[in-house]
């Protein structure tokens, strides 16, 4: 099967300092793939790079479209999207706006629009208790569900996602990993960067572990939890 | 003073406050939105004076050439920028917007120059006129250096007004205008003598400013242009291009400031250069507000429009001393209390 997102040779740099060095990845259609790593490993910046945030050398290319030859907002229009490890929430708006913005890019599929606005507060009952409030009043956790909110108005097809459990309540990081899963069934594929190496590794199908800006282990994600190298740093030990 | 002087000096005063504040609106959006302060907004006004003065009298308006000469380059830029990235299919789409648009009210102008037009069909041609002139310029000098710091793109946008003067005199020569009234009446309002186009003035910055709100409270348009002005790179996120959004709040800050320059025309002498003096005032009104408040520049601008008003009462020969003035203590006082935000933010 062709992959919905190839990444080859990845390297990003700051300056002269190299955050990213030759990454390469893929992503089937309908996977849920993670990307763990320590603090510093080059996780957000490998992000950041996909969504074209970033200058990068190599080669990405999205369902079959070089990447080099899209900006962000056309990757957005088609479909790939980044919930941010900052947010990157509009404060001074109201949630239900955030919400609608999200959908900028459907913005003449009005009954579909609607359709999505439904599910998300569906999904996220807290959103739609707070539609009125501003977005900069919201707590971490409902920061959180409306970045991924925001970003499911979109319709995405590969949605990624930077660290969605940071800061949050260990209840609400079950809720969140459990409406992680729940996407796929919707035909979504998913990147996720994390932290919470064992949560990740139990969502996803596959795993990359980056450390320094480079991938040192890779494999089917059930593996890596039990492999000996991975249990030793990232699950504690076991 | 006598209460019935002050009172005349308030009416004065409230419409040169209207004015700044039509124009200050316009500096507030495309700041928020694209972080320029953009010195030459001014001119806007003036230049849209100029070529309903020069309709009147039924002479081709020095505009048509500028935006000609304008269009031609940024569609040179853009066409070439497209080439390089290898985005031929997006030329044609390029073409119209660089192009076709801005050149289609210059050559409904050209056409219809010399003839006998109503005052109506007069006004609605200078403010088309006019309008593709800031986003053009946005597209040739400010989109390459998009990223800049704020205060680099300060420094260009006053080159960019000592250009923008030059070519004012280029393109309309040395003498100054007057247009006919736009109505011709007068009240009298709790026995005060009252100007109808005084009274215009003022409706119409209600108005527009009303408008304006509207457009930021309840259309999809207006809140995409709000989300870039809090959060770029959100904005980004969820496919709002930040130079699309640009260009639109450059055109109807356009718009208001074309109006103002309309509303004006009648009652000062308008000149290549007047729109400087306008749009620094206009400025001190916004900056009162931090260049960040629609409201706070609405009052602002009032308060700089009574001081000039008064001012001018006691000595006419200092009122722009006294409201330049007063930017010496705001501007002390905002960097006081701008410092302090600073902090919280840092402690974050
Ligand atoms: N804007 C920047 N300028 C310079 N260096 C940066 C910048 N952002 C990140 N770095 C450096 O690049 C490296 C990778 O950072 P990155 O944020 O991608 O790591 P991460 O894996 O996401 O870490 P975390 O788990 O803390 O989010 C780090 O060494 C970091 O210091
Ligand atoms: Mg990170």
């Amino acid at each position: 099967m062709a992959a919905l997102l190839a990444i080859e040779n990845l390297t990003v740099a700051y300056d002269k300092v190299e955050a990213v060095r030759d990454v390469s990845l893929s992503i089937e259609p309908g996977q849920i793939v993670t990307v763990i790593g320590p603090n510093g490993a080059g996780k957000t910046t490998l992000l950041g790079a996909a969504i074209g945030l970033l200058r990068w050398r190599g080669r990405m290319s999205y369902d079959g479209l070089d990447l080099r030859r899209l900006d962000v907002e056309a990757r957005i229009e088609r479909g790939f999207c980044l919930v941010p490890e900052k947010r990157e929430l509009f404060g001074d708006l109201t949630v239900a706006d955030n919400l609608l913005l999200g959908g900028f890019t459907r913005r003449r599929d009005r009954a579909g629009l609607k359709q999505s606005l439904d599910d998300v507060y569906g999904r996220f009952p807290r959103l739609s208790e707070r539609r009125r409030q501003l977005a900069s009043t919201l707590s971490g956790g409902e920061r959180q569900m409306l970045a991924l909110g925001r970003a499911l108005m979109s319709r995405p097809r590969l949605l990624m996602l930077d660290e969605p459990s940071l800061g949050l309540a260990p209840l609400i990081v079950r809720e969140v990993f459990r409406i992680i899963a729940s996407l796929r069934e919707t035909g979504v594929s998913i990147l996720l960067v994390e932290q919470n190496a064992r949560a990740a590794l139990e969502t996803a199908d596959v795993g990359y572990v980056l450390e320094t800006g480079e991938i040192v282990h890779s494999g089917r994600a059930a593996d890596l939890m039990h492999d000996p190298r991975v249990t030793a740093s990232y699950l504690g030990g076991h | 003073m006598t209460g019935e002087i002050a009172a005349i000096l308030a009416v004065d005063g409230i419409a040169s406050g209207a004015i700044y504040l039509l124009i200050g609106l316009g500096l507030v959006l495309i700041f928020a939105v694209t972080r320029v302060i953009f010195v030459p907004f001014g001119d806007i006004a003036a230049f849209t004076a100029l070529s309903l003065a020069s309709l009147e009298t039924g002479t081709r308006p020095g505009t048509v050439a500028l935006v000609a000469g304008l269009a031609v380059l940024a569609t040179l830029i853009e066409c070439t920028a497209l080439v390089r990235a290898g985005a031929l299919s997006r030329l044609p789409r390029a073409l119209l917007f660089y192009l076709v648009l801005p050149l289609l009210p210059a050559a409904a102008v050209w056409l219809v120059a010399g003839m006998a037009l109503s005052m109506p069909v007069r006004i609605a041609l200078s403010l088309a006129l006019v309008l593709p002139i800031a986003p053009l310029l946005d597209r040739i000098v400010f989109r390459p250096i998009a990223d800049a710091s704020v205060l680099l793109l300060l420094t260009v946008a006053v080159a960019l007004h000592f250009a923008l003067s030059g070519m004012g005199l280029l393109f309309f020569g040395p003498e100054g205008v007057r247009t006919k009234p736009l109505v011709d009446a007068v009240f009298e309002v709790a026995g005060l003598i009252v100007n109808a186009q005084t009274l215009l003035i003022v409706v119409a910055a209600v108005v527009f400013s009303g408008l304006l709100f509207l457009v930021f409270e309840y259309t999809l348009l207006g809140k995409a242009l709000r989300a870039t002005a809090i959060n770029r790179t959100g904005a980004r996120l969820v496919g709002i291009r930040p130079a699309t959004t640009g260009t639109i709040a450059y055109l109807l800050a356009s718009l208001l400031a074309g109006i103002s320059g309309v509303l004006i025309a009648p009652v000062t002498t308008i000149f290549y250069d007047s729109g400087f003096l306008i749009g620094l005032k206009a400025f001190v009104g916004a900056i009162i507000a931090g260049m960040t408040s629609y409201p706070g520049t609405a009052l602002g601008s009032l308060l700089v429009g009574l001081l000039e008003s008064y001012s001018s009462f006691w000595s006419s020969a200092y009122k722009e001393v006294v409201v330049f003035g007063i930017l010496i203590p705001v501007l002390l006082w905002r960097s006081l209390s701008m410092a302090a935000t600073d902090d919280e933010e840092t402690e974050e």
